[in-house]
């Protein structure tokens, strides 16, 4: 049987990294084929050379026993080669049918375009009502957009860069019913993923990639997630040690009534938010994104302030109407989801960006002055006990990885030792060594007496380190759930906003018909 | 073959120092062919240009004298451009600074008062701060565009001058010239040597080069200023304050243009007119760029800038090159310097053609 596509001998570098060296693989027709890797593996890399978004610098590509030479993606569409990536590029002011119809350069003809979208989209199990405006859609629709308008070119080759880490669990299994229904009638597809349990699940093959190379490849479904894991990594694994927690008297952290509207037009409004988070505890707030984590963690943080300062309150003081440095005065510290230019400032060097929240808990400003040695030592300090891969002090920000900023912006602010820990997606875009190398720090700090709040779209991070949890809905926050008393359904469930997650599938339902 | 401008990872420390040397040696080659094309000798051009001006100890005073107010007013606005506050009025900063200290000067009951200069001073400074605290308290309170703001108070400033100098403030024995009566001796800076124009006022301009310095590279208030021009989510993340980033940039460079205008009427100028400053507040803000913004650059930039005034000068007496010819080729410099600096952030990258 002739492979679908078949890479041989892929290399492709750029200034300083070889991101893709003597790469081979191939997948067959009606496969699901797993790229596994960490953050910087070149799995991306990869993808553009498939999809010909990059050129490779040697090496051949083979689709259905004919080699293909300089592509671009318009000629991999002609081929019948998809891509659904993992930020999508729609314009949000229009609706679906517009959005599809700016990307399939054919006729210009909406009527009979939205009639093809509800078709399509009906027989892959995942409605979607052509004329909504993509602004109005989630994040989970959004993607069905993407993917219909894919399956309307009718692709032999289906490529998905992480398609999961925008969903909710119950929508990760429509996702793979659809995935599933499509290879069965021979598309092959792509999937990309650091996700191990997924590709267990779902792909019959897998490639592993570890600094641009091949790693290993396995039939995931008979292979422990283990080994997948040994693959990706390359060492083992850590574990994390997780003690039991002893939380304090009084809370550290109260919301108490937090109701506001939303920042923007992307935002959401928060309605009567109430919660605690007790020293020696962490407390992790779930949901899917978008429904209002961007603007609590902003108001908790300062970023946003409250008319009303008795709605928050740090260790026990009224704190709503305070900045971000004054919150920080009462023993807050937080780390943003955004690296650079949110909790880093990217063309500045590390002591620096250590000044921007350690000047006055860290000691960095004596008089008004910037004291730099100091700020370079404090620096440094967090370099070597986070193990951030930097040349030193002096190095920019946006000179690391994505994953090395991190641990240096975790780094910083637990060395502060706050009495209050706000972190939002702490390990987002981060490798698996250092996810875990973070996740353990949270937990030591919060056994030793912090107060730790998490923001994660990940449910395996909160199930692994979290006492408690929260769920976000739509601004509205649950009642919290006692880790070991709960399971990822009821969670998952309250993430969809249950009974009325249901009514807004039924009206999509219906919209559609009519 | 295409080509792609791409950022470096990190500034190119080595394009940092090249860049205002292959940018001279650009000029050099670029002019040279332009002088030559119009029939003019390319040497003795170039050396009319750079050399003569500086040739002889009058010429030195006169570089001072133009580099002064130019250097102390990009280290003002440099303070606010760090921030991404553009105060593109120092004219007109510089304008109202001259006309308080001029008033002080004049009206002071005391005419020999030894603190008459102190105050005409610290006149300048505030009066050239409070024309900057308008536009500073429309962006902070009312998010206006400072740019369109400090712009317009400059058209302001102009006529205000141009209206005193020709009604209230005219001198009575001046045979109805628009100016104001010469300032008192005691109202002015003592020139080092009678012979030469330059003043103890270059000594205001190096304590302000360093406290320039210390501000923006050492205090916490300047890093502050850094970080929101850098990364205005940073700022907030952190809690500072956006409307301090502001304020601290219009009032520096209002302060430091005031101070400038003061130091012309009580120097080289002795009293106003319409036209007391041949845009200074304007091309300071080049030199604070050619300085990128540092204390020391901004030196260096100030003394360029004042070469090529005097060059564009000496060219047009000496060699008969007209003026807009001199124009031309200070524009070619500073495009060059400007164009340089570029690739120290950025690169090329050749991509490979394809279909």
């Amino acid at each position: 049987m002739i492979p679908r596509l078949e890479l041989r001998n892929i290399t492709k570098s750029y200034p300083g990294i070889v991101a893709n060296d003597d790469i081979s693989m191939s997948i067959m027709p009606g496969k699901i084929h797993a790229v596994l890797g960490e953050n910087g593996a070149g799995k991306s890399t990869l993808m553009k050379i498939i999809y010909g978004v990059a050129q490779a610098d040697s090496g051949e590509i083979w689709c259905d026993g004919k080699r293909i030479e300089a592509h671009n993606p318009a000629s991999s569409r002609a081929l019948g080669i998809e891509m659904v990536y993992q930020h999508f590029a729609l314009f949000e002011s229009v609706t679906v049918v517009e959005n599809i119809a700016l990307s399939v350069s054919s006729t210009f003809d909406l009527k009979t375009l939205a009639r093809q979208i509800t078709h399509l989209s009906n027989r892959y199990g995942m409605p979607i009502d052509p004329h909504r405006r993509v602004l109005d859609l989630s994040v989970g629709e959004r993607q069905r957009v993407e993917i219909v308008r894919c399956l309307l070119q009718a692709p032999k080759l289906l490529i998905l860069d992480e398609p999961t880490s925008v969903l909710a669990p119950q929508a990760v299994g429509k996702l793979f019913e659809t995935l599933r229904q499509l290879a069965a009638e021979g598309c092959s597809i792509v999937y990309i993923s650091h996700k191990l349990d997924e590709v267990q699940e779902l792909c019959d093959s897998a490639t592993v990639l570890r600094n641009g190379k091949v790693t290993g490849s396995a039939k995931p479904k008979e292979t422990t997630s283990l080994e997948l894991a040994r693959m990706m990594v390359g060492s083992k694994l850590p574990e994390m040690r997780v003690v039991p927690s002893v939380p304090s008297a009084r809370p550290v952290l109260e919301v108490r009534g937090l109701t506001s509207p939303a920042r923007d037009k992307y935002g959401v409004a928060l309605k009567n938010v109430s919660f605690e988070v007790h020293g020696g505890e962490i407390v992790g707030l779930a949901g899917v994104s978008g429904n209002g984590q961007a603007d609590l963690i902003a108001l908790l943080s300062g970023e946003r302030r409250h008319a009303d300062a008795s709605v928050v309150r740090i260790d026990g003081k009224a704190a709503g109407h305070l900045n971000a440095s004054e919150r920080r005065g009462l023993g807050m510290a937080f780390v943003p989801e955004e690296r650079l230019g949110r909790g880093a400032v990217p063309p500045h060097t590390l002591w620096e960006n250590a000044v921007l929240t350690a000047n006055r808990r860290g000691g960095l400003v004596r008089h008004g002055m910037v004291d730099r040695g100091k700020a370079a030592g404090f620096a440094r300090d967090i370099i070597e006990r986070f193990k951030v891969k930097a040349n030193g002090p002096s190095s920019s920000a946006q000179s690391l990885s994505g994953g090395n900023l991190q641990k240096f912006i975790v780094g910083r602010e637990i060395a502060l030792k706050p009495k209050l820990f706000l972190v939002s997606q702490p390990t987002w875009g981060v490798d698996v060594g250092a996810a875990a190398f973070i996740r353990q720090n949270i937990l030591d700090l919060s056994r030793a007496g912090s107060a730790v709040l998490v923001v994660s779209e990940e449910l395996d991070e909160l199930f692994e380190i979290c006492d408690r949890l929260l769920v976000i809905c739509q601004g509205q926050v649950s009642p919290p759930l006692i880790r070991t008393k709960t399971n990822r359904e009821e969670v998952g469930l309250l993430m969809t906003g249950a009974d009325r997650g249901n009514d807004i599938e039924e009206r999509s339902e219906v919209a559609v018909q009519n | 073959m295409l080509y792609r401008i791409e950022q470096r990872p990190e500034p190119s420390a080595s394009m940092r120092i090249a860049a205002p040397i292959i940018a001279t040696a650009l000029t050099i080659a670029v002019g040279s062919a332009m002088f030559a094309g119009l029939g003019y000798d390319p040497v003795s051009t170039l050396q009319a240009f750079f050399i003569t001006p500086i040739s002889s100890l009058n010429g030195l005073s006169e570089l001072l004298l133009k580099a002064s107010p130019l250097i102390l007013i990009a280290c003002g606005l440099a303070v606010g451009f760090r921030a991404n506050v553009w105060n593109i009025g120092a004219e007109g900063q510089l304008i109202i600074g001259a006309i308080a200290a001029c008033g002080v000067g004049l009206f002071y009951p005391n005419p020999e008062s030894p603190i008459l200069l102190p105050l005409m001073f610290v006149a300048g400074a505030a009066a050239g701060m409070a024309w900057a605290a308008i536009p500073a308290f429309l962006r902070a309170r009312l998010n206006t565009n400072e740019i369109l703001v400090t712009l317009m108070m400059t058209y302001i400033a102009t006529l205000f001058l141009s209206w005193l100098v020709h009604g209230p403030w005219r001198d009575p024995a001046g045979f109805n010239y628009p100016q104001t009566a010469l300032l008192p001796a005691a109202a002015m800076f003592e020139p080092f040597d009678y012979a030469y124009r330059v003043n103890s006022s270059v000594f205001i301009t190096v304590v302000a080069v360093v406290l320039m310095w210390l501000f923006t590279d050492r205090s916490f208030l300047g890093y502050k200023m850094k970080v929101s021009g850098a990364a205005p989510h940073a700022a907030r993340y952190a809690g500072f304050r956006e409307s301090s980033a502001v304020w601290t940039g219009l009032l520096a460079g209002g302060a430091a243009a005031g101070i400038a205008g003061m130091a012309e009427v009580a120097g080289p100028l002795g009293q106003l007119s319409p036209q007391i400053s041949p845009g200074y507040g304007f091309a300071a803000i080049i030199v604070a760029f050619i300085g990128r913004l540092n204390a020391f650059g901004i030196v260096l930039g100030g003394l360029l800038m004042s070469l090529l005034f005097l060059g564009g000068e000496t060219v047009q007496m000496n060699l008969g090159l007209s003026s807009s010819l001199t124009r031309i080729f200070q524009g070619i410099l500073l495009f060059f310097l400007l164009a340089t600096d570029f690739f120290i952030f950025y690169r090329f990258r050749r991509v490979p053609e394809h279909a």
